[in-house]
């Protein structure tokens, strides 16, 4: 059955999907966390990830720059399946930015050589050419007079900008957001929310899981929501916040509604 | 008699010896343990049973019974006619690397997690991980107990001057067998012993505190 609908979905060579998983399996011992999941995700899409706690966004999410291994099915990106762990792997990952829900800064390096140290050690960039597009990186995230401060001098906002622009200067093709917003002080929230804008309109690819309602109807193309495991329902964020189709997100919505 | 002004050239013998044995055994045991304790944080699962056992296995046998290997089963089955210096640094280097592997493990643990994943996520190997964002960190947690590793490296070198090494314990050996007063040859060899492991403390100390204006 798997098999019909990968040939009736295959694209030819060159089509612009650039994020394909396909009947995609995980478990965590008898926790079956990603069940047969298929999803694939165009070059320039923004796609919101949504879904009640332990429903696997985050999972999924790490097993697209292969964080996590999967038991079975296909993950590939921009038409090259996920090699195993090594060199291939790495270079892979590098084209894959992450953004993590606690920032993951490196707390002994500067915002500056947070944002030079993938350049300089993984794309072999030169120092002072790093330098300059991490600032210039740094400016557009705005926070370049923080530069020269540790990750721990900063505000959480801050922070998560920083982070954004980490991944951003390794030139991704595609983006992924774990929650970004969700450690932050409410006013800190927007802050990060406009970067990411900001971002999904300069065509970035984007894969975000995150509750924020106004940035998933503002920014998402569609929007993919996630319950125990599974992909139960994929819409544009029109249709899904004011018509959910099924039962599970119609319950989902009017929890996250309420407050 | 004084036995210190008597056997200047002796003693200053030894106390080079024991330098010696502690520098060169200590070099062994920073490079093991560095990689042992990578080994046991790596992803490849026979590397971390590797690291495993032997930090187990050295950690937990007697340092003489190490020496008597060493010196008696090691030169039989592998390397016959070797220098009593090489076979006392390796025995000494060999059981403190599995100090270091367990002090530096417990350094890296001290580093969130999430920073390697993230280092890891722009495309950083396992090396570089390791060498450009954890090791940096995890070395700030662990330079006092280092300090505490050294010292007692220091002390456990006094085993080789047993086992055919010249050194302040060696040293103490020959001046009570030449009948000088055993009080006043204890009372140098621990001013000797004391000079090095202050030095080594000191060093340690400045490191640290380097560490924390650097920071
Ligand atoms: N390393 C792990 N080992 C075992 N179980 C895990 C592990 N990571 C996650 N899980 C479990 O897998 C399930 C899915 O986790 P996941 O983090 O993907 O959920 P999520 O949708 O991101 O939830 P949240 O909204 O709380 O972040 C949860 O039940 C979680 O407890
Ligand atoms: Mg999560």
């Amino acid at each position: 059955m798997t098999e019909v609908s990968v040939t009736k979905d295959a694209i030819p060579p060159g089509a612009d999907d650039l994020v394909v998983l396909k009947n995609v399996n995980k478990h965590f011992g008898a926790l079956h966390v990603l069940q047969d999941i298929d999803l694939t995700i165009a070059r320039g899409e923004v796609v919101v990830v949504i879904g009640p706690s332990g429903s696997g966004k985050s999972t999924l999410c790490r097993a697209i720059n292969r964080l996590e291994t999967i038991d079975s099915g296909d993950i590939s990106i921009d038409g090259r399946p996920l090699p195993q762990e090594g060199k291939e792997l790495a270079r892979l990952r590098a084209d894959v930015g992450m953004v993590f829900q606690s920032f993951n800064l490196f707390a002994h390096k500067t915002v500056l050589e947070n944002v030079t140290l993938g350049q300089i050690k993984v794309r072999k960039t030169g120092k002072a050419e790093a330098e300059k597009k991490a600032r210039a990186l740094l400016d557009r995230v705005g926070v370049a007079s923080q530069a020269d401060k540790y990750p721990a001098q900063l505000s959480g906002g801050q922070q998560q900008r920083v982070a954004i622009a980490r991944a951003l200067a390794m030139d991704p093709k595609v983006m992924l957001f774990d929650e970004p917003t969700s450690a932050l002080d409410p006013e800190m929230i927007n802050e990060v929310l406009e970067v990411m804008q900001q971002l999904a309109r300069d065509g970035m690819t984007m894969v975000v899981v995150t509750h924020e309602m106004g940035f998933a109807r503002s920014a998402a193309n569609r929007v993919v929501f996630m319950a125990d495991g599974r992909i139960v329902e994929e819409a544009t964020p029109d249709q899904f916040f004011s018509n959910p189709r099924s039962d599970r997100a119609k319950d989902f919505l009017s929890k996250i509604l309420k407050h | 008699m004084n036995v210190l002004t008597d056997n200047l050239s002796l003693f200053r013998e030894g106390f080079i010896g024991t330098v010696e044995l502690t520098v060169v055994s200590g070099i062994i045991a920073l490079v093991l343990g560095v990689i042992i304790a990578a080994f046991r944080v790596s992803p490849v699962p026979p590397l971390r049973v590797f690291g495993t056992v032997w930090v187990n296995v050295l950690r937990n046998t007697p340092l003489t019974l190490l020496f008597l290997v060493a010196f008696f089963i090691l030169p039989k089955i592998l390397f016959p006619d070797m220098d009593s210096f090489v076979l006392g640094v390796v025995a000494l280097g060999f059981y403190t690397s599995s100090f270091i592997a367990e002090a530096l493990r417990s350094g890296i643990n001290t580093v969130p997690m999430g920073q390697a994943e993230a280092a890891r996520a722009i495309g950083m190997s396992f090396t570089q991980v390791m060498r450009v964002v954890v090791l940096p960190q995890a070395t700030r947690a662990v330079v006092a107990p280092m300090g505490s590793i050294f010292i007692a490296l220091t002390k456990n070198s006094a085993i080789a001057g047993s086992f055919d090494n010249v050194d302040l314990f060696n040293v103490a050996k020959t001046l009570s067998n030449d009948g000088y007063d055993i009080a006043m040859i204890f009372l140098w060899i621990t001013v000797a012993y004391l000079v090095i492991t202050y030095a080594i403390n000191g060093a340690f100390r400045l490191l640290e505190h380097r560490m924390e204006v650097a920071r």
